[in-house]
Order: C-alpha cells, then structure tokens, then sequence
C-alpha cells in the first residue's frame, strides 16, 4: 500500500515545493484547498444555482441554451391543487400523491424507528451478557445496500416466498404482499426500520452511556421508583441525543429512495411512490424528460432539507456547548 | 405501563436473574431472528436448485436428488426410490419421464428398462449446497464485469476522497489564513444540499465534462465531502503545532509535513473515513442509476436491480448474485466492526 503512495506523493512534492517557494506558507493553504473548492464549486454550489434555471425553464432540453424560459410556471404547476390533502384535485397529482406518500411514509418509519431504537438501546445499556454481539446484531443491516435490503426481503414476501409458506402452516392464509397498496406502504415502512433502526440504536446507546453513574445511585439513595428514574433522570439527559437522532432520520426519511424504489418500485400504482421518485421519473426514467418540473420540485424538497439541516446544525451547537 | 418501565430503565446488581431481564433476553433473541434470519435465509436459498426454488412450501435446507451410478450408462443417473408395486423398496435410476409415465432402470440389472407410473416412484434427495446458481452467472451474465466496475468505482474514488479532503482538513486545521472562516462556512453549507436534491444540474454538469456513462461521473462528484472535511479536521487539531514547527526548522516543505506526519498521526481518523466512503461507494444506488445507462458499465446494485424484471424474475441468478453483493461488506463489518461503529456514531453519517 505504501509503495504505491510514496511515489505519488513525492511526485506531487515537486510543484508543491515550488508553488511554496513562489507563493510563501500562507498562500500555500489555498493550493491544499484547491482541490476541495473546486469540486464543491462544480458539484455542489453551481448546481444550486443551476437548478434554480431549471425550474424557470421548460422544455426538454438539458442545454440551458436550448430551454425556454417560462418564469414560475413549473412552479404554479405544481402548486396548483383545489384541495392540497387530495392529490386528485390537484394539477399534478402525481406530485402530490408523492407528497402525501413521503409525509406518511417520514411520520411512521421515524416513529417507529426511533421509538423501537429507543427499546433497543435502553435494554443493551442494561447489564446484559454478550452485549457487544447484540449490539451488532442489530446493527449489521445498516451495512446492506439499499438494494440487496429490498431483495432479501422481496424474496422472503414474493407469493410463493416463505412468509406466506408460514402463513398458510397457521391456516391464516397468505397474502400477495407487494400487489397490495396499503401492504406494500407498511412493509416499505417496515423494512425501512429494520435496515436503519442499528444506527440510530447505536447513537441512543452512546447517549445513555454518556450519563453519568452517580446520578442513577443518587436516585437508588432516594429510593425513587425505576419508572420515576427513567422519567426524571434517563429521559431528560438522553433528550440532546433524542433530538439529534430524530432530525437526522427526518433528513434521511424526506430521500428515502433506494431502498423502496428496489423493494416496490413505487407500486403498485403509485402507493409507494415518494417524492425522489417522483423527482427522478419526471427527469430521467424516460420520456418526456420534464427536467424543469424535477428541478422545480427539488428545489421545494431543498427548503425542507435545509431548514431541517439548519436545526441539526443548532441542536448539534446546543448539545456541544453543554 | 409503569411495570414496564421499570424494566426499561432499571439497572441493577442482583444476582437472580428478575423477570425483566427475562423479558430483555426475550427481546434480544427475537431480534436475533429478525435481524439475521431474513439473511439466513437468502444465503440457503442462494444454494438451492431453480427446482428447489420453485417448490411450496418452500424447505428449510437446500436439497438435491442424489444419483446413481448404473453400468452402461454415460452419466450418473437421477436416484428413485420404487413405493408401490412388486419392485417397492428399490432404488432405480430414472433415464425419462413423460406424461406421467417413468422409466428406469435397476442398478442390480443395468439391461432391463422398467416402465411405471410416475407417482409410483419418490425421488431421493441429500442436503447438498448446489453452487450452479454461483457458477452460471460467470457464464450467463457479465458478473465480473458489474463486479469490476463497483470495485473500481469503490477504490478509486475512496482513494480520491481520503487525498482531496485530507488537503482541505490539514489547513483548515492547522493554518491561521485570510478567509478560513469563510471556507468552513461554505463547507457546512454543502452540508444543506445533498445529491438528491440537485439531479438536474448535476447531470448537466457531468454530462457537458463528459463524464456521461463513464465510470469517472460517478467516482469525482462526490470525492469532496463535508462529512469527510470535518471528521478528519476535527482529529488534526489535536496534533500538536511543536511538532509540524519542529520539522518546519528541519527545512521540510508543507507537503512533506502533511503527508509524512499530519497523514500518519491521524491514521485513526483516516481508517475510520476509508471505511465509510467504501461503504457509501459500494452501495451507492441513485447516482450510479441516473449516470451509467449501459449494462456495460452497471455497479452490481445497478444490475441487481435490474435483473429482477418487470414479471419474470430470475430468482436462482438474483439470490447468487446478492450474496455476492453483499460478501465484501460482511467481510469487512467482521474485521472492522470496532471501527465502523464508532465511525458511523461519530459522524452521523451514514
């Protein structure tokens, strides 16, 4: 390993070397830096600025030359709705249906999630045998891809799979799960869970392991009950850690789209279609390629994102200052 | 409720084991099931024949018939086991069947060739592993293909990735500059935009590079990381200034200061970050779908989602191939399982 990257890095040594020569230590930073800013700038801030283009565009064209200019019309498309909680009124339903979806979809799987998270890590923090590998038993889905998550669990629910094996053992009959609409939202939901529930029960654990013994004994000294202890001791110490586990899964839950897109692919119909999806067929999936209708509506899952980035961002101050 | 909560929080010394930690062993083992068993059984089902695959109710091992060697015949020949008639209780080997109808011959009279009905007959299978599901797609599929293109895609750009945010974080630790301020200013604001929310432009963007279809579209977006950039930064800082000052007077240059002993002193921080950006890479799914459209150029989780087709899903190829997929993670989590988890706990990211 090393013998490959010594040689590289002498090489890069010699224009270093006179790049610092020519421009002194100080200025020498912006050369370390460079590399970085670049690709921030390409990738990263330009594209903001670009798909603000985009969604005041139309056409179908992806040269910004070619794309005429139709001021808020992507927009007003979008938000033109009779009634915004029945996506049949409105223009684009299909936006709106993948709208109602993700808002479902986020409220249970972060429900559910960091409720069973919470669970979990308070029954590993007891004085439990074998800790460490429970601890990862039920952190190791977080490490499957978002496709093979899917397909393990296709597998196990497909109308001849195991579970419907099962069902029919019991004599409660099987169920053609991912042809259903409301049964393939919950085992999106579910499967949801169980791939990502590990990290946030890892944090939470690192969480109540972070309060301190003597306040658990000071409470056993006051005779106060388990239940009274968890209320008024565990439950407020481990709120920081609460609050940043439920933004990050807020965050993670609006881009939900691997996983389902794998496991449903949005179906059947579009009940399990949330709004990445959405953004991605009316983009790329195929024609017509509605790239200014995709922009338009990124750009309104991106106030969603940064307003919950913004909060992370002061929890994550909050909790480092004490 | 109260009860339960009492379970929930307690901590306690006692010997005897109370019924709540019952309830928590109770809990912990279903997890095992649920956690494990749905990979279990993929891997089982991963060795078991298409013929295996298509029976319901499904078993829980993989079976295969077993053969029988008769003289005379070129190849081992499907073993039965005769269950009615004059014959029952022996072993045959089945050379056809056809509408029912069975014919076989005896080992102990390899000349004869016995006709009788197909239900007369049982066939006799082992717990064998049937590996052709592995075998067949090397010759099918273009696997070690999709397997070369994420592993190429996983390398170079965890590589890059170490490189490029390394440079950024050893400065913005470790330099007092005009303007430092600034750029970690900026760098959080990357932070508010991620990929899925840019695809239009982004695809613009690599497009008018000529990076479409192309492998390196995938790799160089994403090389530089605000995640990255702080975690590595956050553990420079804690090396001390005495020591990059101590080689300064030796007359290093700033390079050979960052790469000869800012690089190995946060070794720890590097490990933890090549760890994730692998991960992130291996599994990295909607980037990879929008800018490689050829099957030539598919990462496994792009031809993994592709081959199970609209109606007809070719099962047998699909579980082999997501063994296979996920293998090298599953190797790593082994080895490194310290490692990632505190990683992962300590950047939030994921």
């Amino acid at each position: 390993m090393l013998s490959v990257i010594s040689p590289i890095m002498r090489i890069i040594e010699i224009p270093m070397l006179a790049l610092q020569r020519m421009l002194g230590i100080n200025r020498l930073a912006w050369v370390f830096l460079a590399p970085n800013l670049i690709l921030f700038g390409l990738f990263a801030f330009l594209p903001v600025i670009l798909n603000l283009v985009y969604a005041m565009t139309g056409g179908e064209n992806i040269l910004l030359a070619n794309r005429p200019g139709v001021g808020m019309q992507n927009f007003s498309n979008l938000l033109d709705c009779g009634d915004y909680f029945d996506s049949h009124s409105c223009r684009d339903d299909k936006f709106w249906r993948a709208i109602w979806n993700t808002v479902w979809f986020v409220t249970l799987q972060v429900g559910f999630m960091v409720g069973l998270s919470l669970l979990t890590a308070l029954i590993l923090n007891r004085k439990i045998r074998a800790r460490g590998f429970f601890r990862s038993v039920f952190f190791f889905p977080v490490l499957l891809s978002p496709v093979v998550v899917a397909l393990i669990w296709k597998w196990i629910l497909q109308r001849d799979g195991v579970l419907n094996a099962f069902l029919d053992w019991t004599g409660v009959g099987g169920v053609n799960w991912l042809v259903d609409a409301q049964w393939a939202f919950a085992w999106s939901v579910f499967i949801s869970v169980w791939a990502h529930m590990g990290f946030y029960t890892l944090i939470l654990l690192a969480g109540l392991q972070a309060i301190p013994r003597d306040v658990y004994e000071a409470a056993i000294m006051d005779q106060a009950s388990p239940w009274r202890t968890f209320r008024r001791i565990t439950l407020p110490l481990l709120s920081p850690t609460m609050l940043v586990v439920l933004v990050l899964a807020l965050i993670k839950g609006v881009q939900t789209f691997d996983e389902v897109f794998a496991f449903t692919g949005g179906g059947p119909g579009t009940a399990t279609t949330f709004i990445i999806q959405y953004i991605y067929q009316e983009g790329f999936a195929g024609a017509p390629r509605l790239y200014g209708v995709a922009a338009a509506a990124s750009l309104l899952v991106a106030l969603v994102l940064v307003a919950l980035t913004l909060v992370q961002l002061w929890v994550n101050r909050r909790n480092a200052n004490g | 409720m109260a009860r339960i909560w009492s379970f929930l929080s307690a901590t306690r010394g006692r010997e005897r084991l109370h019924w709540t930690d019952w309830a928590s062993y109770a809990y912990l083992v279903a997890g095992i099931f649920l956690m494990f068993g749905p990979v279990v059984w993929l891997l089982l089902s991963s060795f078991k024949t298409p013929n295996e695959l298509d029976r319901f109710p499904p078993r829980f091992l993989p079976y295969v018939q077993e053969q029988v060697e008769i003289d005379g015949m070129d190849k081992p020949l499907p073993a039965f086991r005769i269950v009615e008639g004059e014959l029952a209780g022996k072993i045959a080997g089945q050379t056809r069947r056809a509408a029912g109808r069975a014919e076989v011959i005896l080992p102990e009279n390899p000349g004869e060739r016995i006709r009788l009905n197909a239900n007369q007959l049982e066939a006799i299978e082992g717990v064998a592993f049937a590996t052709e599901n592995y075998t067949q797609l090397f010759k099918r599929f273009n696997f070690l293909q999709f397997f070369w293109n994420s592993t190429f895609i996983t390398l170079t750009a965890t590589a890059l990735m170490l490189l490029v945010n390394s440079m950024a974080a050893f400065v913005l630790a470790k330099y007092e500059f005009r303007g430092r301020n600034a750029v970690l200013l900026a760098v959080i604001g990357t932070l508010m935009v991620p990929s899925t929310v840019v695809l239009v432009p982004l695809f613009l963007i690599v497009t008018q590079l000529g990076m479409f279809n192309s492998l390196w579209g995938v790799i160089i977006p994403g090389a530089a990381t605000p995640t990255g950039v702080f975690l590595l930064r956050q553990y420079m800082i804690t090396i001390p200034d005495e020591i990059l000052d101590a080689a300064r007077m030796d007359k290093a240059s700033e390079w050979k200061i960052f790469w000869r002993i800012v690089l190995p002193l946060s070794a720890p921080a590097i490990a933890v970050l090549a760890i994730l950006a692998i991960m992130w890479r291996w599994n990295d799914f909607l980037w990879p779908l929008i800018v490689l459209t050829q099957s030539e150029n598919f990462t496994l989780q792009l031809a993994l989602n592709s081959f199970q087709g609209e109606l007809q899903t070719d099962w047998p190829s699909l579980l082999a191939m997501t063994v296979l997929t996920l293998l090298p993670i599953a190797f790593a989590f082994m080895f490194l399982q310290k490692y990632i988890a505190t990683g992962i706990a300590s950047t939030g990211g994921k």
